[in-house]
């Protein structure tokens, strides 16, 4: 019984030590030149401690959920290919299941052209 | 699980006006600087799902979808005149959007997934479907409340509406999971199976029922959870709280329908007396309060809060005692007195957008003194609008309380109609006074209204069904008992 969670443990330790060896091989092999810039905590480029209110640029916003809705379009392929191969022997299901999935991926198709032709995706 | 290949014709409406809105979007890509087509697609739009409900409804019900989706009379007859309120609205609309720049593509899509959304929910056949369609339509809501962007009081009328609404949705998906928890399933007829079979647990059932009720509460806007009407109708352009004021109240009735009556219907001596207590608070505060306003679009937002609370009393009355045999009959009436105020709120606004023009909006009260001098028939036609709404006899407001004061006598709660009779009679001074404006005021605004044609015919039908509607209001009354006794 608990053998057959050996896998989860190796997998917990190869996890720790992927996240831990790095770091400290850098520490204890790199050369250490410290100066203020280097030791402030890194946060995607933008001021790490500062009001939380600040001016961003809107276009952040409409790229992410761009991306938020077609990364979610992933999420539903993944099941859907899964299942389609368990109607095999179902040749009305298989083609039922398939057009269904056009569809779906027609009509988030169409929406990307949309976003495209309205220029969402130009920077300036 | 065997998964059954579904049958699409009871959806083919939804399909078609799903498949009307992608046109749309194609349509505005490749149309260059050409307008109006946004508008005439719209229609298009609602024409064929007419059609296609008409034809389809053939007085069967029929499930499908995996049992997500039902189509019946009940359903196929609100959505028809869904697509009628939609279309008057979008009428009534159209002048006002296009001299204040708001007549994009966008609204017309936003207008068409409003009612798609509607659309599911009317048919909804399980908790799910009812949740779907109410986030299509609210988010859309939200949208177009906003839509004029520069202005800061749509901005924040719409901030209002969005953070209210999704603590509804929040509170009825909680009801929902409260259900589901203690019945096993969120199929609405399974649900009822599952309680006329008597084995849940029914406290968590009851607490659960609790939060339907207010999410529910809330999109109607019904005392306590009333707060957003009169700000989101008084902020909103006057063509979004036309439609915020319109159609969507059939929707939220068809989910009252659904999720009360064809789901908990065992529960009914529960919720009777959460809506009573709701009806009654909305019905004095909503009659109070627009005693104090001097925007006429805040004072229909109260007297709306009012009506729906009328409606409720109609919901409260349907089984006494465990006796069932009230039931058809209060709330056909709840039904009919939801379909009049859709009307009566259609003409209303629509007599405010009508005054209304490039640079100025007709939403004070003083913006109809003298109106009669201007123009005498469409003074005469709000007349008619503002007597309907306080119930004045032979207009359809009237027979609306009336089926309803009805069904409530006869369930025994005589101390509730004269409640109910009581604060209309304060309310008719609100509704009075705009006609006094109206008739014995001299106008502070002389200028000539300038509304198209078609805009001018359909009011005046508008006006004009709410007094026929008044003459003769047995067929609706029938039809409306028709359609919802096959889907008791």
């Amino acid at each position: 019984m608990l053998e057959n969670y050996f896998p989860v443990l190796m997998f917990v330790l190869v996890g720790v030590g992927f996240g831990f060896v790095p770091m400290i091989a850098g520490w204890l092999l790199g050369p250490s030149k410290p100066d203020p810039e280097k030791l402030s905590p890194y946060e995607c480029g933008f001021e790490a401690f500062e009001d939380a209110r600040m001016k961003f640029d809107v276009r952040y916003y409409l790229i992410a959920i761009i991306f938020i809705l077609f990364d979610l379009e992933i999420a539903f392929l993944f099941p859907w290919a899964a299942v389609l191969g368990e109607f095999a022997g179902n040749e009305s299901l298989r083609f039922f299941g398939f057009f269904e999935m056009l569809v779906f991926l027609g009509i988030l198709i169409l929406g990307y052209i949309w976003v495209w032709k309205k220029g969402a995706l130009d920077w300036e | 699980m065997n998964f059954v290949m579904p049958d699409f014709y009871p959806a083919a409406a939804e399909i078609f006006v799903a498949g009307m809105s992608l046109l749309l979007l194609v349509i505005e890509l490749f149309a260059g600087k050409k307008k109006g087509f946004g508008f005439v697609v719209t229609l298009i739009a609602l024409a064929g799902a007419a059609v296609i409900t008409y034809t389809t409804a053939d007085g069967q019900v029929s499930v499908t979808f995996s049992n997500l989706y039902i189509s019946d009379l009940f359903g196929s007859f609100l959505k028809l005149l869904v697509y009628v309120a939609v279309a008057v609205m979008l009428v009534y609309s159209r002048d006002y959007l296009r001299v204040r720049g708001l007549d994009k593509t966008e609204y017309y899509l936003l207008v068409i997934y409003a009612t798609l959304g509607m659309m599911v929910m009317i048919s909804a056949n399980h908790f799910l479907t009812i949740y779907l369609g109410l986030e299509l339509l609210s988010l859309s809501l939200y949208t177009l409340v906003a839509l004029d962007r520069d202005s800061s009081r749509a901005t924040e009328a719409a901030m209002k509406y969005f953070v209210l609404g999704a603590l509804a949705s929040g509170l009825l998906l909680y009801g929902m999971s409260m259900v589901y928890g203690a019945t096993g399933s969120l199929e609405i007829s399974a649900v009822a199976q599952a309680l006329a079979h008597g084995v849940v647990n029914k406290t968590v059932l009851v607490f659960g029922l609790v939060f339907l009720v207010s999410g529910l509460a809330f999109k109607l806007g019904v005392v306590p959870f009333h707060m957003w009407v009169p700000d989101v109708y008084h902020g909103a352009p006057t063509a979004m709280t036309l439609f915020v004021a319109s159609a969507p109240k059939l929707a939220a009735f068809a989910m009252a329908i659904r999720l009360l009556v064809n789901g908990l219907f065992e529960l009914a001596g529960d919720w009777q007396q959460m809506l009573m207590i709701m009806a009654v608070l909305s019905i004095a505060l909503g009659n109070l309060a627009a005693i104090a306003q001097t925007n006429i679009k805040r004072m229909l937002a109260y007297s709306g809060i009012s009506h729906m609370g009328f409606m409720l009393l109609g919901l409260t009355t349907g089984v006494v005692a465990g006796d069932r045999q009230f039931a058809l009959n209060a709330y056909s009436s709840a039904m009919f007195y939801a379909v009049s105020y859709v009307v009566m709120s259609l003409a209303s606004f629509g007599m405010v957008l009508l005054l209304s023009r490039a640079g100025f909006e007709a939403e004070k009260l003083e913006d109809f003194k003298g109106l009669n001098q201007r123009s005498p028939w469409f003074a005469a036609l709000m007349m008619m609008v503002m007597l309907s709404m306080a119930g004045v006899p032979f207009f359809v407001g009237f027979f609306a309380k009336f089926s309803v004061l009805q069904a409530v006598v006869a369930a025994g709660y005589v101390w509730l109609a004269v409640l109910a009779v009581f604060f209309s009679l304060i309310g008719a001074f609100y509704y009075l006074r705009v006609v006094k404006l109206m008739y014995f005021d001299k106008p502070t605004d002389h200028a000539p209204i300038t509304a198209s044609l078609d805009m001018r015919v359909l009011l005046s039908a508008n006006g004009l069904a709410v007094a026929a509607l008044g003459l003769a209001p047995q067929a609706l009354m029938s039809l409306c008992a028709f359609t919802l006794l096959r889907s008791l």
